[in-house]
């Protein structure tokens, strides 16, 4: 194998890569903020107590956390058939992503928004804000640069999943490294794989450093 | 009414008009190892444009009693009146709304740090629903007003904790409340800076009417400018009143703590006496009076002349030579000129 075969194919694997991720990265930001908020309002003492479905959701976050993404991701096979039709490909590698690291982002925006102090809320609470004005504008805001900070960690995360699911059908750069890297023994292949991935991580991590700083006024 | 309107509007203290009126105020908290009652039964009235401090230490119920006020606790037991406003039973936007009536600082500042000072004041007319093309004029009022016209576009992280505690305060009047209330807003800063955010809240009661209900812990702030204070203890009012009630009370224990008096309490072949008088008779040379007419050779053990919030108090504790039937007509001269006497041995 060549350098000029291994580039050949080396960037549609990133490509794929990098749509799994994406598509992957955005679902879980927002279902991860949506299941994060909810969590710190239902707690007691929150903005809705609502004990009962506050240990739901912790229930179904630490399910989610504890089972390895690899046995995750085979397990919901079903499901990921019933979502997008097919159980190989990058898209059909996107569902377990998801589901993957939904829980994950969601207790990190659960810490985030613990990280803002209880006074600054009571604070608001007194002014008159409701709590539509209270998470939009005082428990997300306050807390954006620890949300930041924890969707780069999740990015990152999401991207070794990626590779993972790549090792089991999924595409992308996961499955080239194993494909022309292990199990043909293309040394090239695989240290062009980790570089390219080497690179991301980084550069996901400067963006991601960079706006966490500028938005930063503690 | 406009914000000029609203600057002019004279202070005056009318025990008749109460703004805050709390009765039968308790509040327990319970947890799995037994309940604490944190307010225990607790009636209170703050006049017009007073300045009313709650004295006590922590964990005696004070900042619970505070957090009544505005409902960010729900009392058990009780009824709160703010204005015309029964609180205790509102829900929902009315009792957002109601709140928006109501100011509060705090100790910790609770500021936005995402937010520039000009930010977190602009924050506090959001919540309010002030249009955005009045907030722009209002937040430089009021920056103006707590004296942060500088430091408009700065940071909170970037400000002193005077500072950050004047952006509470201009927060806090945003929505032009009637009733602030300072959950130790001091209690975080050095004795200067707690100097001069005492002259600010005390020029605000005077210039904008604003009635301000204070809890401290510390004996400072009562002096510098409580009208009216309460003592509280396991959550009960042990004693209160209005300053110049207060000084005159025999025994009380917010009078000694006040002016604490130094010396002995008995002395030998001598009469002691504390003496303490308020209002134009503090400044009145009645000591050296007292020794001119009855030619005696009092000494001073203790004592102090101070302004307290507005008023001149003063208290000394004396010894006259003598038993207290030598010296009736002393003390007898003492009374008709005003002070309250009494005998300590």
């Amino acid at each position: 194998m060549t350098w000029s075969e291994v580039f050949e194919l080396l960037g549609p694997a990133s490509r794929e890569t990098a749509w799994m991720v994406g598509v992957a990265s955005l679902f879980t930001a927002v279902g991860g903020l949506l299941i994060g908020v909810l969590f710190v309002l239902t707690e007691r003492g929150g903005l809705l107590p609502a004990p009962p479905l506050n240990a739901l959701l912790g229930l179904i976050v630490n399910l989610g956390r504890s089972i390895p993404f690899l046995i995750l991701m085979v397990s919901i096979t079903p499901f990921t058939r019933l979502v997008v039709g097919t159980s190989i490909g990058t898209d059909a590698a996107i569902v377990p992503l998801i589901v993957g690291a939904v829980p994950f982002f969601a207790r990190i925006v659960e810490t985030a928004l613990h990280e803002v102090p209880g006074d600054v809320v009571a604070a608001a609470t007194a002014m008159g804000a409701g709590r539509g004005t209270i998470v939009g504008k005082v428990l997300l805001r306050e807390a954006l640069p620890g949300l930041i900070s924890g969707f780069t960690i999740t990015i990152i995360a999401i991207t070794g999943y990626s590779a993972m699911a790549g090792s089991v059908g999924g595409g992308g750069l996961g499955a080239f490294a194993i494909d022309y890297g292990y199990n043909r023994f293309e040394g090239k292949a695989m240290t062009a794989t980790v570089l390219v991935l080497v690179v991301f991580v980084q550069l996901v991590q400067m963006v991601g450093d960079f706006l966490a700083r500028r938005l930063s006024h503690r | 009414m406009g914000w000029i309107g609203f600057a002019i509007r004279i202070t005056k203290v009318d025990q008749g008009v109460y703004v805050i009126e709390i009765s039968g105020l308790r509040k327990t908290y319970r947890s799995r190892t037994g309940s604490v009652v944190a307010v225990d039964g607790v009636d209170l009235s703050v006049g017009e444009g007073e300045v009313y401090g709650v004295l006590g230490r922590s964990g005696a119920g004070k900042s619970t009693l505070l957090r009544c006020v505005n409902m960010l606790e729900r009392p058990d037991a009780g009824t709160v009146r703010v204005g015309d406003v029964e609180l205790t039973g509102l829900t929902g936007k009315r009792l957002r709304t109601a709140r928006h009536g109501i100011g509060m600082i705090h100790q910790h500042f609770a500021l936005l740090s995402s937010r520039t000072v000009a930010g977190n004041v602009a924050f506090a007319l959001e919540v309010t629903g002030t249009p955005r093309a009045e907030r722009k004029a209002r937040v430089a009022e009021l920056l103006e007003l707590v004296g942060l016209t500088e430091r408009a576009g700065a940071y909170p992280a970037q400000l002193s904790g005077g500072q950050k505690q004047r952006v509470g305060i201009a927060r806090a009047l945003a929505a032009r409340p009637q009733v602030l209330l300072s959950d130790e807003a001091t209690s975080a800063l050095d004795p200067e800076t707690t100097e001069s955010i005492l002259r600010l809240l005390l020029d605000l009661n005077r210039r904008l009417g604003l009635t301000i209900l204070l809890i401290t812990h510390e004996m400072t702030v009562v002096k510098r400018i409580c009208r009216s204070v309460a003592l509280m203890r396991d959550g009960r009012f042990a004693e209160s009143g209005t300053v110049a009630e207060l000084l005159r009370r025999p025994g009380s224990e917010l009078a000694s703590g006040l002016f604490p008096l130094g010396g002995p309490a008995g002395l030998d072949g001598a009469t002691v006496v504390d003496v303490t008088v308020s209002g134009a008779d503090a400044d009145a040379p009645i000591i050296a009076e007292l020794a001119r007419r009855f030619d005696t050779d009092v000494r001073i053990l203790g004592g102090a002349v101070e302004t307290l919030a507005t008023t001149r108090a003063g208290r000394w504790r004396l010894a006259l030579p003598g038993t207290p039937q030598d010296n009736t007509g002393a003390l007898e001269f003492l009374r008709s000129r005003g002070a309250e006497v009494e005998v300590a041995s």
